[in-house]
């Protein structure tokens, strides 16, 4: 005789709807707000002025707000259920860094938050995520191009990690506590962002002429905003020389390196495009972006901006 | 007992059939390799291969809010969610291809229009409270229906639901914890909570399907075991436990019928509109032909990309034989 291996009927599951109103433990997570820096050392480090360092948390928290957003629009349009989910998984890991980022920033100088209405509700994070203009981001321009096909998403998946993750592996050595955290838990997720993105970029490489075809048209799409991702704004230098950030332009060598052999392994040269300019020589680290930027914010903002004093 | 300890010498249809019935009396789970008749089989793929399809399409309806989502908790909650459908797609149609069918065919059943997925993603959602009342309803119908399906006789489908509830029921809760910090926000807030719950109770309702006397499949799904509980049956258990949560949230149920019934210990409601309902099955909803054109064009857009990947794979078993 087998056991019977069906769930009887006073199973747990049975009553998985009748908890609804029960406030017990199994429902801590995704319950309440709750502070994303709660428990970590916020005190600034000695010698380090407040508004350089919130300026910095800013910069990389505007990257990975941008770059989330961006990929969060790949959810349900994506190849594959497989890709679906890892997409979403990326996004959803940048949006966690961001989330800390900002709220670093913020807390290290509050004047950086945008006012909101007397008795708003709205955490920092958010007045900063939700009621800045695009112009006050301070995001590089590759995270906040409109999406193309997924051979443009899978080399800007790669760019970006390849190089957030060369300035985390260094930022992990942060004198403030708060970046050296996010750059410790970051490391391990960008090294799956971008080992995803190798993986497929060498896939498209390798696998049919057109897949080929898009691949090198991304990749020579992209190329053109890589050096800017290695310039020095001076926010950068001041943290670094303060010991709290890195200067991207050290991360170049060893970024290049990995880029190199992502390369060798598709087959494909180092592109030849030359950089894309800014404006009056201002890029995304000075609030200045390209178009899309704007429309991007306008509808990711419509609905806080809607009830600056809801509840959510 | 399985077959492969059977007697040796091959059995007689009528002997399958007669162990086969045996298993489902006892409660006992059939399992793939398990002798089935081929009614139960094709029962199976289709109700499997209908909740996955309902996983995918149901990514549209929430979907349409990532990028709105007001504060960055939220939107990491509703990514998170839309992740998991994806991920619950995975699982059951995984269950569907233990029984002889591939996802790429069941996937091809879907955009062709031949198989059909739940009609209540064919409702738009209007606000981001439709997100909340999304799971609250949906998911706590959902849920409903779905509870006992971890007891169904089709061992694989049965543990996957077990995962899929556990989910479902951690969305319901992030659901209807939405709605009740919305009302606890502003008169706008709470306008909105309860315009959205005026649009979707009917909808969430039409979820158990038509009534019993109108159910022509549900008397030999309950005999095979696939199915444990009658339409009405399930449609009276979700109005019940809905109430006291509407109570708690502070929302009216849009049914002026609604009432509770001291005699029968259960409350009275009324009907949804069954001919709207039937628009929907038959393709008519509001957004019927939306969901289907955006899984058609994703499913298309990304066909160089399903090609690439096998003929890379094809290329890397040639290298390495």
């Amino acid at each position: 005789m087998t056991e019977h291996i069906h769930t009887s009927p006073e199973d747990e599951h049975e009553s998985a709807y009748s908890g609804l109103l029960v406030n017990d433990a199994h429902w801590a997570f995704g319950t309440d707000f709750e502070d994303p820096l709660a428990g970590v050392d916020t005190t600034i480090p000695d010698g380090v002025d407040a508004a350089t360092l919130a300026t910095y948390a800013l910069m990389l928290g505007d990257d990975s707000l941008v770059m989330s957003h961006r990929i969060s629009e790949w959810t349900s349009n994506a190849p594959d259920l497989e890709d679906d989910i890892a997409l979403s998984n990326i996004a959803l890991d940048l949006l966690g860094q961001a989330r800390l980022l900002l709220a670093r920033a913020a807390k290290a100088d509050e004047s950086i938050v945008p006012r909101l209405p007397e008795g708003s509700p709205a955490p920092p994070e958010d007045a900063l995520a939700f009621f800045r203009e695009a112009h006050q981001l301070r995001n590089v321009r590759l995270a906040e191009l409109v999406n193309g096909d997924f051979a443009e998403a899978t080399v800007r998946v790669l760019l970006f990690s390849v190089w957030r993750l060369a300035l985390f592996e260094r930022l992990r050595e942060s004198r403030d506590h708060v970046l050296a955290a996010v750059a410790a838990k970051g490391v391990k997720e960008l090294a799956y962002h971008r080992d995803y993105a190798a993986r497929w970029f060498v896939t498209l490489a390798h696998g049919t002429d057109e897949s080929r075809r898009r691949l090198l048209t991304a990749y020579d799409a992209l190329w053109p905003l890589w050096p800017e991702l290695f310039d020095t704004h001076p926010v950068e230098a001041a943290a670094a020389e303060a010991g709290v950030g890195v200067d991207p332009a050290t991360v170049r060598e060893a970024a290049e390196g990995v880029l190199d052999q992502v390369l060798a392994a598709a087959d494909i040269e180092r592109s030849e495009a030359p950089r894309r300019s800014g404006v009056l020589g201002r890029t995304g680290r000075d609030g200045m972006h390209g178009e899309p930027l704007s429309r991007m914010l306008a509808e990711m903002q419509s609905v806080a901006r809607a009830h600056p004093m809801g509840q959510w | 007992m399985t077959l492969a300890e059977a007697p040796s010498e091959t059995p007689s249809e009528q002997a399958l059939e007669a162990h086969f019935e045996a298993t489902i009396a006892r409660n006992d789970r059939i399992e793939p390799r398990d002798w089935m008749p081929e009614g139960y089989r094709r029962t199976l793929v289709r109700q499997i291969a209908q909740h996955a399809h309902s996983e995918i399409i149901g990514m549209q309806p929430e979907g349409n809010w990532i990028t709105r989502a007001p504060s960055l908790r939220r939107k990491a909650i509703l990514l998170a969610k839309v992740q998991d459908e994806a991920g619950h797609g995975l699982y059951l149609y995984s269950a569907a291809e233990t029984l002889g069918v591939s996802r790429t065919e069941l996937i091809e059943l879907l955009i062709s229009g031949r198989q059909k997925y739940s009609s209540i993603f064919n409702y738009p959602t209007l606000s981001y409270a439709d997100v909340g009342t999304i799971g609250w309803l949906v998911d706590g119908a959902a849920i409903c229906n779905q509870v006992p399906l971890c007891r169904t006789s089709y061992g694989p489908y049965g543990r996957a639901m077990i995962r899929v509830c556990k989910e479902e029921s951690f969305h319901q809760r992030q659901g209807y914890e939405l709605l009740m910090t919305m009302m606890r926000g502003t008169d706008e807030q709470r306008a909105m909570v309860q315009e959205s719950v005026d649009r979707f109770w009917w909808p969430a309702l039409m979820m158990f399907g038509p009534p019993d006397a109108d159910s022509p499949n549900t008397a030999q799904s309950m005999a095979w075991g696939i199915k444990r509980n009658t339409n009405d049956e399930l449609r009276q258990k979700f109005v019940d436990m809905s109430v006291p949560q509407a109570e708690a949230l502070g929302v009216t149920l849009p049914d002026p019928e609604l009432r509770w019934n001291e005699e029968r210990g259960q409350h009275d409601f009324g009907q949804p509109d069954w001919e709207e309902f039937m628009q929907g099955v038959k393709g008519n909803g509001p957004c019927n032909a939306q969901r289907m054109a955006h899984r058609r064009r994703a499913h298309e857009d990304g066909a160089w990309v399903r090609e690439a990947a096998t003929a890379y794979a094809a290329k890397q078993r040639g290298a390495s034989a």
